[in-house]
């Protein structure tokens, strides 16, 4: 790599590219609504937060949130019924937004999983009043410190911290455009959109604000640490290809580029590529909560505010495997031979180390955060298997996975004591007993987590594994089959604990929620059983949304 | 100047913010080690869009240092709130939740 070095100031000078007549660019403002209607949405939150006197902001909030998502959602289903996701796909916005089946299918996802989740953010009846006002889970004022005077004053004047919603919109918005991305700058960008609300809704708890707060700090300083890596790795593939779009990537690794002098310098070395790849796929692992890339999770899900715990749970995991998808997918298709045995060692280790850690725990939130983990394994052996069929197993498996996380966190949020939510494992015993039915539907969601017959953990399971054995990853299979039934044996011993134990004098309450919750409950128990008895209609619809455009 | 000699540069300052966030123990150096691992990622980009000849890596740069500022405001926001509860900003403080 020496010395080719072009010089910017005689290109800007060439006479078939005048300086004053730059080509203003092109932009599909309806194909992007959906993107579009929720970040106007939550700048209109913003806004409600501004020029709204307090009291009367909760009300706005919610239905800015509600009516914006909504509206979102609607926008999403017209694209797809225009044909974006199959016939029409293209790419938007200059190269940097891809609108195809993967992309919609996913963003509906997200939606309608922040859709549910803007309604256990806004739950008002569990806490105890705080001072005759109905509180939320969030802090009343953040920048309190905790025990302080001040945060007394703040609780008794009655403060919530109503910019919750905004910042959830901000989040689903970067969300929405992480996996629709189609060039590095928009795939980083989109990475910290979604990422700074998250860290900021992790440290706003009511209760247990101290764990809440480490719970941000640990969260953000990883997180932008991995950003930082995935960002070196972004250079570094740029520096290989001389391009940040995918499709201009995918040429130069395929060998199918245009040659110039200095791509053929920075292409004659392996290095760049290899560690660049490597580097970005990295940071995407890092989201998705892989091992070893999981120190995180566990501590982040058990000390952020339950309601963030599952949006953040069941939405992130959902985008950041879209992105994961494209990338490998799309940009790195010819290095399959090098990604696919890491890819392969990732899925065991995450697997296998999920599962088995779970064992152990004895805090519901962890053990479902070790649970998450788990799945992360299962859906990237849906990923190593570089087949259509895999991108819709991959698409289903997200999409049940998803309704069932956020569930089975609403019904934690429900089982209280004196202190908040009685989160340790020893305080659900005999649950069954006293509350058959929040017992019952936690059964529901568990067993949907084990994968058993019936639930949609089943037949995303079945579809994932079955799209790698076809691609010749059976070793991979039966691993996946022993940690599923390792991880079965947690869920069920919870069951058995809820059911089949004494129930503990002065155990924990069973709150009686507002129909926000049990909207977000039901709906969560709908779709698990929906996708577990009926999962072909959308199996379908999963594979007919199940090829990128490039 | 071969400007292969500023990658260099730039892979050894991404190297020291890198080990600089695995070592240091107060929150708010780990968190310049971060800004510095992403000055690190500006100058490869500033040099490979020269090497290359296009404008990408230069924009890349600017998005990046936006991105960069919104993170200081959210990262020393979390970082305040915690130092003011905990009168320590010590990373190792932060282990309520252990097993």
């Amino acid at each position: 790599m020496t010395g080719v070095i072009h010089s910017l100031w005689t290109t800007a000078a060439d006479p078939a590219l005048p300086l004053d007549r730059i080509p203003t660019p092109k932009i599909e403002y309806a194909q992007l609504s959906p993107v579009l209607i929720v970040f106007g949405a939550a700048v209109l939150g913003v806004l409600v937060e501004a020029l709204l006197p307090r009291r009367s902001r909760y009300i706005a909030q919610l239905g800015v949130s509600v009516v914006g998502l909504a509206a979102a959602f609607a926008a999403i289903v017209a694209l797809a019924a225009d044909g974006y996701a199959s016939t029409k796909s293209h790419i938007a916005a200059m190269g940097a937004v891809a609108v195809d089946g993967p992309a919609l299918f996913l963003q509906g996802t997200i939606v309608l999983v922040a859709l549910v989740a803007a309604f256990t953010f806004a739950e008002r009846r569990l806490d105890p009043l705080a001072h005759g006002r109905r509180v939320d889970s969030f802090a009343a004022q953040g920048s309190t410190v905790p025990g302080s005077e001040q945060e007394k004053r703040a609780v008794r004047a009655g403060f919530t911290t109503t910019e919750v919603f905004p910042l959830l919109l901000f989040a689903v918005g970067g969300m929405m455009i992480f996996p629709a991305a189609n060039d590095l700058l928009t795939l980083f960008v989109s990475l910290e959109v979604f990422s700074l609300p998250l860290y900021l809704l992790c440290a706003l708890a009511r209760r247990h604000r101290l764990l809440s707060q480490e719970s941000a700090v640990k969260y953000f300083l990883l997180g932008a640490f991995s950003s930082a890596i995935l960002l070196f790795g972004v250079a570094l593939l740029y520096g290989y290809a001389g391009t940040i779009s995918y499709g201009g990537i995918a040429d130069v690794v395929n060998g199918t580029a245009r040659m110039t002098p200095a791509l053929a310098n920075t292409t004659a070395n392996d290095a760049l590529l290899l560690i660049g790849g490597s580097m970005v796929v990295v940071g995407l692992l890092f989201k998705v909560a892989a091992v070893p890339f999981h120190m995180w999770t566990p501590d982040v899900y058990q000390g952020a505010p339950t309601p963030v715990t599952g949006f953040m749970a069941a939405a992130t995991k959902v985008a950041a495997f879209g992105a994961l998808l494209r990338l490998l997918y799309v940009v790195l298709p010819g290095l399959r031979w090098d990604w696919r045995p890491v890819m392969w060692g990732v899925a065991i280790a995450t697997m296998v180390i999920g599962a088995v850690v779970a064992v152990t725990q004895t805090d519901v939130k962890r053990l479902l955060a070790y649970s998450s983990i788990a799945h992360a394994g299962f859906i990237l052996a849906g990923v190593i298997a570089v087949s259509p069929d895999g991108v819709s197993s991959v698409l289903f498996y997200l999409a049940a996975y998803s309704f069932v996380t956020l569930g089975a966190f609403a019904v934690v949020t429900l089982v209280r004591d004196a202190g908040g939510e009685a989160t340790h494992l020893s305080r659900w015993a005999g649950l069954g007993r006293r509350s058959p039915l929040v017992a019952a539907v936690f059964a529901v969601f568990l067993l949907a987590f084990a994968g058993i017959p019936l639930t949609s953990g089943f037949a995303g399971k079945f579809a994932v594994f079955k799209a790698a054995a076809q691609a010749g990853a059976v070793p991979l299979v039966i691993i996946g089959v022993i940690s599923s039934a390792v991880a079965a044996f947690f869920y069920i011993r919870v069951i058995v604990l809820m059911f089949f134990s004494e129930p503990q004098p002065g155990g924990p309450s069973v709150a009686v929620p507002s129909p926000l919750t049990i909207t977000a409950i039901t709906v969560g128990a709908a779709v698990t059983l929906v996708l577990g008895v009926a999962p072909q209609y959308f199996l379908d619809l999963a594979g007919k949304a199940s090829v990128f455009v490039r | 100047m071969n400007p292969i000699n500023y990658l260099y540069l730039s892979a050894l300052l991404f190297t020291i913010g890198g080990a600089g966030v695995l070592i240091r123990r107060n929150a708010i150096i780990v968190f310049m080690c971060v800004e510095l691992m992403l000055n690190a990622c500006n100058l490869a980009f500033v040099t490979f869009a020269r090497l290359h000849g296009n404008l990408d890596g230069q924009i890349f740069a600017f998005f990046t240092m936006v991105v960069a500022a919104a993170e200081v405001v959210v990262g020393l926001a979390i970082i305040v709130t915690f130092f003011r509860s905990r009168h320590s900003a010590s990373v190792d403080d932060a282990s309520l939740m252990k097993l």
